[in-house]
């Protein structure tokens, strides 16, 4: 999933008219400096850290501004932030709006339904599950006849808006619909989405574009999100990588089974420090540059698991011995395998003149691999 | 009897010209199936494995009446053949195919299920039943004829299960590999009643993984009206939090959707429900002592 910052949200929304405030984005202090001296910004205005993370506000990571030189502080005192882990290198300066009330308003997909669902609540600037059930209005969308009127009519009611703002939702909702569907988002939303006089603006935004539907938008190929260095080169290669806080690599073929893995290993009070899933890759170049990437995490040891339906165990045994090789020998680390399956034999064979050490018990080998990770033999 | 193909499933498979097509083609026809027709357009009148070639799915039905079709083309290009396949009569497909985004995916969902169409994926192994018919790419070699079905939302961690349980001694009625998307056409729900009528059923394991709600759904459903005994396993109860889809997914599920909940639910509706994957041969054995009784 792509998520995208707000100020590329907000760019998004203004190519499908959604209404927004008058902004910027600014890199450095000087640069916000001058986009309020220029009177590309007008002000007062505020300045908001673009990082992906939630809470901003009372993260210190938006404040306001009245002169240019308020301006560069804010931004000076922002852009020198880590925000939940997250450097601070954009920054989006906005006017700031007299606004009425502040409402919650949302697209993304019910899986159980198997249908788009528009999420609205009057009770908006707040964390949305922190408002009680009764007060979020939940209603799904057809992809077939599309949005309808009376769908956005409802939605209106349920927000507390009449006249030209109601009108004014109706065009919203309308350009948010399209964003959902041409834009292939897994998530549209606003919060707040404010009133303003007669009419309604988008204060926030959040997108996030589903990964599948890259080949319809090569424009998002760019758009990093939350992903760690490590984590955004096995996009790049197509491998399912995760990193988390252990110390024991896994390796395994298919999400259900990488996490079976990790349920096992855990069990057995290991702790799983990075995990890749190779899918129905059998090639043994891909292997090996998985296992590299691997690597590069430095676990302390690396267990892999691999039942071979489509993917052949021979194959992905030659994968693993050439890429063994490639790794200096001061970093190398103990490699439990635990193979099954298709050529399951020959694969077994491979590792084993290779020196690797494989079973196809998933308990034992498991055992194993938390022991090596302990430093026991 | 069996699950939704038997020895009558005539399959075409679409995309047979490539590599996944011609090899799961020829690994159907070893399990047993009758596969009669291959489609990639503008290459009508070769053949794949002694299959033949047509252009259309339309083209194939006419000359072949087959009735089912397996789904192998890429991605981009998925959803017209899904949308083919329906507007030709067939009412059965398994979409092999990974990858496809969603928004295709509600659109292929609505439109078969308007005409009938059955769809078991995207992103599946799809299903099988030893001794009759396998649609998909299950690995032939995992099953063994038996009484107990599978159904799961998993691809490689069901080959595992299902060997396992053959392991055992113990053989399967029929397994479906749901898929793993986001949106599936066929879920735990869509699929619990067809294991209840089918005759040759005697217990089901039930392998789900976390996120969505669908095992909790099937809790629901069990609990009410699932009369023979399943085995049930989570995978991904150790799998970190954060990964999903912000906050209005949550608000969708509200609690819902993690490794407890669907545990709770599941046991809670009578299910034996494995910690991990090696303990469900195990749990199968008990379930089908008891089915007995």
């Amino acid at each position: 999933m792509v998520k995208l910052a707000e100020w590329q949200g907000k760019s998004v929304f203004r190519k499908y008219g959604v209404p927004l405030p008058r902004g910027e984005v600014a890199r450095s202090a000087a640069e916000a400096e001058s986009l309020v001296r220029d009177g590309k910004v007008p002000l007062p205005c505020v300045v908001k850290a673009q990082v992906l993370s939630g809470g901003r506000g009372k993260g210190g990571a938006v404040r306001f501004a009245s002169t240019p030189e308020e301006a560069r502080a804010a931004a000076e005192a922002i852009l020198g932030l880590e925000f939940k882990g997250e450097k601070v290198r954009e920054l989006l300066l906005e006017e700031k709006l007299t606004i009425g009330r502040e409402l919650y308003l949302s697209l993304t997909l019910d899986r159980t339904q198997r249908l788009p669902i528009i999420i609205a609540s009057a009770r908006g600037g707040v964390e949305i599950e922190s408002v009680p059930d009764a007060e979020i209005d939940r209603q799904t969308v057809d992809p077939f006849p599309g949005l309808t009127s009376y769908e956005k009519r409802r939605a209106a009611k349920v927000l507390g808006l009449a006249g030209t703002q109601a009108r004014s939702l109706d065009r919203l909702l309308d350009a948010l619909w399209k964003v959902f569907q041409q834009e292939d988002a897994e998530l549209v939303e606003i919060n707040p989405l404010a009133v303003v006089g007669d009419g309604l603006v988008a204060l926030d935004a959040k997108v996030i574009i589903e990964d599948d539907a890259g080949f319809r938008h090569p424009e998002y190929a760019e758009v990093r999100g939350d992903l760690t260095e490590l984590e955004e080169v096995a996009r790049e290669k197509d491998i399912a990588f995760v990193q988390l806080d252990g110390n024991i690599g896994v390796i395994a073929n298919g999400a259900g089974l990488t996490m079976a893995t990790l349920d096992v290993l855990k069990e057995l009070g290991g702790a799983p420090g990075v995990f890749l899933d190779l899918g129905g890759t059998d090639d043994p170049k891909k292997v090996t540059e998985a296992f590299l990437l691997m690597a590069r995490a430095k676990p302390t040891a690396v267990f892999l698991n691999i039942f071979g339906g489509v993917t052949r165990c021979d194959s992905v045994a030659k994968g693993l011995v050439e890429a063994m090789r490639e790794v200096p020998a001061n970093e190398r680390f103990p490699l439990i395998a635990r193979i099954r399956g298709n050529n399951e034999a020959e694969g077994t064979e491979i590792l084993r003149s290779a020196g690797i050490t494989s079973t196809s018990d998933l308990r034992a080998s498991a055992q194993a691999a938390v022991d090596a990770a302990r430093g026991r033999p | 009897m069996s699950v939704l193909v038997d020895r009558d499933t005539r399959v075409v498979v679409q995309g047979i010209t490539g590599h996944q097509g011609t090899v799961h083609a020829r690994e159907m026809r070893l399990f047993g199936t009758s596969v009669v027709a291959g489609v990639t357009p503008g290459k009508a009148g070769t053949e794949v494995e002694g299959v033949p070639v047509f252009d259309s799915v339309r083209d194939a039905v006419e000359a072949t009446h087959a009735n089912a079709s397996s789904i192998f083309v890429p991605a981009p290009y998925a959803r017209d053949a899904l949308l083919e396949a329906v507007d030709a009569g067939i009412r059965l497909c398994v979409v092999v195919t990974e990858h496809i985004p969603f928004h295709d995916m509600l659109v292929m969902y609505h439109y078969a299920r308007s005409k009938g169409t059955r769809i078991i994926g995207p992103n599946c192994p799809g299903i099988a039943s030893p001794g009759a018919s396998k649609v998909g790419i299950i690995p032939n070699v995992v099953f063994r004829p038996g009484r107990i079905g599978v159904i799961s939302r998993s691809g490689t961690l069901t080959y595992e299960i299902v060997s396992g349980i053959k392991e055992t001694g113990l053989g399967q009625s029929t397994c479906i590999g749901l898929g793993g998307d986001p949106v599936v056409g066929t879920t735990f729900v869509d699929a619990l009643p067809l294991f209840e009528a089918d005759p040759d059923t005697d217990a089901l394991v039930m392998v789900g993984e976390i996120g969505g709600t669908a095992e909790e759904d099937a809790a629901e459903y069990i609990r009410h009206h699932f009369t023979k005994p399943v085995v049930a396993y989570i995978a991904g109860r150790s799998a970190p939090p954060g990964k999903r889809m912000g906050h209005a997914g949550a608000i969708i599920t509200r609690g819902k959707g993690t490794a407890q909940t669907k545990v709770a639910a599941l046991e809670a509706a009578g299910a034996r429900v494995a910690r991990l994957p090696y303990e469900i041969p195990t749990l199968v054995g008990e379930a089908v002592r008891s089915a007995r009784r």
